[in-house]
């Protein structure tokens, strides 16, 4: 699958910012305020969020504010629509 | 005047007969502006001073400094009620070889007091005073330049300290008068530029939190007030300064004018919004052991009704007499809580100290009805938890708890269950709030904790109540 390096979310307290871009396998670096209790669920997070998508390739940069799970869904989806052009929510 | 006790701070420090090893101490009024602690271990460190131990009232962000004069030696031990930003992150982290006492403000009175902590010489900044040493938080002259109203925390030092250096940015004419520290307990009197960053003591506008989860939780707060069976002509009340606390304010006042009801007296860190009652009528008398804003720190110095405190007379555990003892009401905020009530208001979720003890342990054990507010998550983060990271406030002083999604009471207290419940209020088990909690964030993983004890939590008696270990990356 082609992908444009794209980004989604924001730095604000409670969000997380996702940043897509073209790589081998699922490779995530992860920064976030709550890491050391929360990392292994975050990257599981959007691991599966992707894998949801049909996206098994991608290098994510993900800095997160203490998000939910809901919100890193989201913000994992936007970020995948937009680096792939393919709309998943129509 | 043929007599003064005015020198340099080098000479202070030589008169004192300072030796290192021993015990140094300061008060936080001026909070994070003060300019007192970091100016004087600096000129330690100049003077070649090695292995002191520092005893403050708090230390903040502001004393960041304090890593570098750790790190060469200067100071080796350290007694606080609080730490925060990058000394407390360091600290966390095994900065020092010996742990940080941490003790509340009542237990460091007591403390003091009783010898157990035993000040050689404490350097106490004043935003006035004369040349003998009669010393305030007030301003007394055109010339003022920090001011941090009452010296309550300070008070103790001056009292029990073997030699009590006044530091000043106001040197006024005798009889610097109301004063707080006292001229006879005072050695010298040391003047400098600056003790305080005005800015930085306190803002000087109330603002109101338009937090709309933070108006939820003031509201409900309030409601457990109002229903508690506490909330009766005469009450006496104390609140923190975090953002609901602050709100909790105004819906209790709204409620006292409806029915009449009136305050007895307001205590602890008093701030804009307390003054603002007093003025209105509604509460009697403010017992300040620190002011928190600009508007409390001008009252304290212009109204008889609004005095201060010393820590001791505060919340000392070992002084019937300490104003604790006659507190019904306190609302008080939380890191997290548990499912047996214990509170930690000091050690962050991440396993760094990001907090200070405060007052909390002892206005929670002494009032007839303690209150804590917090959301059930911050971020992430969950503030009602199987079990605290660090124990500060034993859940045996704390009655009831509210957040947004519905409010606990201990069942030490089924009384004040019932009478929350029949004002139709949403009590829930304690353990449904923490399994809620678990239900939106999952389960954390434990914290890589070290084996390196770098804090020691007393309790307010004197016990060693909880230990803190070093964080590992």
């Amino acid at each position: 699958m082609e992908m444009k390096n794209a980004v989604a979310g924001t730095l604000e307290s409670g969000d997380i910012m996702i940043q897509i871009s073209s790589g081998e396998g699922l490779e995530i670096d992860l920064q976030s305020s709550v890491a050391a209790q929360f990392g292994s669920q975050i990257k599981a997070v959007i691991t599966e969020t992707l894998k949801g998508l049909g996206i098994e390739n991608a290098a994510v940069k993900a800095v997160d504010k203490g998000a939910l799970d809901c919100t890193i869904r989201a913000r994992v989806t936007a970020a995948a629509v937009r680096a792939t052009g393919k709309d998943v929510w129509k | 005047m043929r007599n003064t006790k005015v020198v340099t701070l080098e000479e202070a420090i030589r008169r004192s007969g300072l030796k290192d090893g021993m015990t140094i101490s300061f008060h936080h009024h001026f909070r994070g502006g003060d300019k007192v602690v970091n100016l004087v271990v600096d000129k330690l460190a100049e003077m070649g001073f090695k292995g002191l131990h520092l005893a403050a009232s708090s230390l903040s962000d502001v004393h960041a400094p304090l890593i570098g004069h750790i790190r060469n030696g200067v100071i080796t031990k350290i007694s606080t009620s609080g730490l925060r930003g990058e000394l407390a992150n360091e600290i966390s982290h095994a900065l020092m070889e010996e742990p940080v006492v941490f003790r509340s403000h009542g237990g460091r009175g007591s403390a003091i007091a009783s010898g157990e902590l035993h000040i050689d010489v404490a350097f106490l900044g004043a935003s006035s005073c004369d040349a003998l040493g009669n010393a305030s938080g007030c301003p007394r002259s055109e010339n003022a330049k920090s001011i941090c109203g009452s010296l309550g925390y300070a008070l103790p030092d001056a009292q029990y300290a073997d030699h009590v250096v006044v530091v000043t940015d106001d040197l006024v004419a005798y009889p610097n008068v109301p004063k707080s520290i006292s001229a006879c307990q005072v050695e010298s009197v040391v003047v400098v530029d600056s003790v305080g960053d005005s800015s930085k003591i306190s803002s000087g506008a109330i603002r109101d939190s338009k937090n709309p989860r933070d108006i939820l939780l003031a509201k409900q707060a309030a409601k457990v007030i109002i229903n508690s069976g506490y909330f009766t002509d005469g009450f006496s009340i104390q609140t923190g300064t975090g953002g609901a606390s602050l709100a909790a304010v105004k819906y209790i006042r709204e409620s006292m004018i409806e029915k009449g009801i009136k305050a007895s007296f307001a205590l602890g860190g008093i701030t804009a919004h307390m003054v603002k009652l007093h003025e209105e009528g509604l509460i009697g008398r403010l017992v300040d052991v620190q002011s928190f804003d600009k508007v409390a720190a001008e009252s304290i110095a212009s109204d008889q009704l609004h005095q201060e405190v010393s820590a001791i007379e505060y919340a000392s555990a070992d002084h019937e007499g300490s104003a604790v003892h006659a507190l019904d009401i306190v609302i008080l905020s939380a890191l997290e809580v548990d499912v047996d009530f214990n509170v930690n208001v000091l050690v962050g979720s991440d396993g760094i100290i990001r907090g200070a003890i405060g007052g909390h342990p002892d206005t929670a054990e002494d009032s007839a009805l303690s209150i804590i507010v917090c959301p059930l998550l911050r971020g992430r983060i969950p503030c009602v938890v199987p079990k605290v990271t660090t124990l500060i406030t034993p859940g045996a002083g704390v009655d009831v708890v509210v957040t947004e999604y519905g409010i606990a009471v201990n069942p030490r207290r089924p009384e004040i269950a019932e009478r929350l419940k029949e004002a139709g209020l949403p009590v829930t088990d304690i353990r449904d709030l923490a399994a809620k909690a678990t239900s939106i964030i999952g389960v954390p993983d434990a914290l890589p904790f070290g084996d390196k004890v770098v804090g020691i939590v007393m309790d307010r008696h004197g016990k060693v109540l909880d230990k803190i270990r070093n964080i590992e990356d």
